[in-house]
């Protein structure tokens, strides 16, 4: 089973929940696809790391064969070409690999090249495989490293938990596209209902079933909630806000493998999410 | 325009908290929101404006006609996106679709057309001095980077004689946040002491750095774990980055933002050590002129 645990804002504790999570299930992957800045490896440390780089083609021109005709520069939508001088330049961060140039030159001046954009970790943290997608400073788009990270999926009797980017954009789509179930997380603000109700659309839009962890509750409004009962959104539980949680968290511990309190409450959480996700794949089917 | 962008990398470290106090700190004349993903800033603006929205075309998406279409499968063999389902007949996934025009170059008959697709809504609020942009991108949709340079536009556009923007950025270190770094003076870090947070303020301090931007850096919530707050601070001082301040974990906080208030709008502790990192940034464009 997928489980998939996303937000649209950022800091809302989908890591913190994901991690938490696989950490109390009997097996499962934790699939880090926040690969602009994957944390979840912080946690778990992994052991016995093997690790494979993520490549995308870039054109690539050989200048003897080029004729300058610019029919490659008019083509491509993407403003990654350009014929300055008597030379045709590439943008590599802004071509999108479509390959539409190669296919394209009456020359056959362009090739490709394979070029690194990230790598993949994958590694064992007890009960837990930990596979990480991590994109390389500078690189405009993580997409080509998440289809990749997606092929890594569940096998029978495990859970998968991806651990989603902040947002709603095409990345965020992307990872959730397997899933069988989205866990939405929500912070209680005025934010965090407003983007709440984005990750809503968006769950809504692809027919996911889905659910609501209400994290860092206190007695004060909480107007994520109130969207929830207002939409008749299924809440799976309430984290509340707690000095000795964030402390533990902030130092890049695992709460639910650090203290038997906190095992207890993702437990009970994971068991209520395995329910609600059973129900409505068989509905489903 | 002198501009400044606040950045984190890691999401909810109370970037939009930070920039909307500065704006009112600085009664700021410009200022935008770019994190069109998930833009806030406007639930805390409370001003009245009166507001223009147009709908933002992306890059086209391509169309198949099914009365041309010879069902030959030259476009699904080409696209790299995986955007060409086959299901009797071939259709476009507009989700997949990145609008490159290989199957319209592929198409031996020309059924595979491209057209223009809106792919989200750009908004300019604007009363008599001030004009704030922002936009929304349209779920699921990609070329947020493009939006993001739309809105920073129609920013400098609308607001010509405005000497300076504060602009609220959006979180991660890919393309929407390499656009927003485009052209901006500085960079201000909001980090969180944490090892999330802090690993997250090294990749887009290097991400800033690889485009020549200046970077200072300020912690909020420092007191949730003051010994990060230090591993923070001494990595600024050794990488020689301006450390500018410390904001406390604070419940008015989130009282202020609940109530559609920024937290210098309010008497309390968070919104006192923002006025000085506020100060400090301010100084330092002035060191800099």
């Amino acid at each position: 089973m997928n489980i998939a645990v996303l937000s649209g804002k950022g800091g809302t504790g989908k890591t913190l929940m994901s991690v938490n999570l696989a950490s109390v299930a009997q097996r499962a992957i934790y699939i880090d696809c926040d690969v602009e800045e994957p944390n979840g490896h912080l946690y778990f440390k992994p052991q016995e790391v093997k690790c494979e780089e993520v490549t995308i083609k870039i054109p690539l021109v050989d200048t003897d064969l080029c004729n300058g005709c610019r029919k490659c520069v008019d083509f491509c939508n993407f403003n990654a070409l350009a014929y300055i001088g008597d030379r045709l330049i590439i943008f590599e961060e802004i071509c999108h690999s479509c390959g539409g140039c190669v296919l394209l030159c009456p020359q056959k001046a362009i090739t490709e090249k394979e070029k690194v954009i990230g790598k993949i970790e994958c590694g064992v943290s007890g009960n837990v495989d930990v596979v990480t997608g991590i994109l390389n400073t500078g690189e405009a788009s993580g997409v080509p490293i998440i289809k990749k990270l997606l092929k890594k999926q569940a096998k029978k009797d495990e859970i998968a938990f991806i651990d989603c980017p902040p947002g709603s954009a095409c990345i965020v789509m992307e990872s959730i596209m397997d899933a069988d179930y989205c866990i939405l997380v929500a912070e209680p603000t005025i934010f965090g209902s407003h983007n709440l109700q984005m990750v809503y659309e968006l769950v809504r839009l692809f027919d996911k079933p889905h659910g609501v962890i209400l994290n860092k509750c206190t007695e004060a409004y909480n107007p994520s909630e109130e969207f929830c009962i207002k939409n008749k959104i299924n809440i799976l539980g309430k984290i509340p806000f707690d000095n000795e949680l964030g402390e533990i968290n902030s130092n890049g511990l695992i709460l639910a493998r650090e203290n038997e309190k906190y095992q207890k409450i993702f437990t009970s959480l994971l068991r209520h999410v395995i329910k609600e996700a059973n129900n409505e794949t068989t509905i489903d089917s | 325009m002198k501009q400044l962008l606040i950045l984190s990398g890691k999401g909810g470290t109370g970037k939009t908290t930070v920039a909307a106090a500065f704006i009112k700190l600085a009664n700021a004349k410009a200022y935008a929101d770019c994190d069109v993903d998930a833009p806030n800033l406007h639930l805390i603006i409370n001003k009245h404006f009166d507001i223009k929205k147009k709908d933002y075309y992306g890059l086209p998406k391509a169309q198949i006609d099914q009365d041309i279409c010879i069902k030959c499968g030259l476009c699904r063999t080409n696209c790299r996106f995986d955007a060409i389902d086959f299901n009797e007949i071939y259709k476009i996934d507009e989700f997949s679709c990145e609008g490159c025009g290989v199957c319209e170059l592929v198409c031996p008959v020309g059924a595979c057309v491209l057209k223009p697709a809106v792919a989200g809504e750009l908004m300019l609020y604007e009363n008599d001095d001030t004009v704030f942009s922002t936009a929304k991108l349209k779920m699921g949709s990609g070329t947020s980077g493009m939006l993001v340079t739309e809105v920073k536009n129609q920013m400098k556009e609308a607001a010509k004689n405005a000497d300076f923007a504060i602009i609220d950025g959006s979180p991660g270190i890919g393309c929407p946040v390499i656009a927003s770094i485009t052209g901006v003076d500085m960079v201000l870090v909001v980090a969180e002491p944490s090892v999330s947070g802090i690993s997250d303020m090294e990749r887009i301090i290097q991400t800033a750095q690889k485009f020549q931007t200046k970077v200072a850096v300020c912690v909020n919530k420092f007191d949730t774990n003051i010994k990060r707050t230090e591993s923070i601070e001494s990595f600024c001082k050794e990488n020689d980055i301006s450390f500018v301040g410390k904001i406390p974990y604070d419940i008015k906080a989130v009282k202020a933002i609940n109530n559609g208030q920024s937290i210098v709008d309010i008497q309390c502790s968070s919104g006192n050590a923002v006025k000085e990192i506020y100060n400090k940034i301010m100084h330092l464009f002035e060191r800099a002129k």
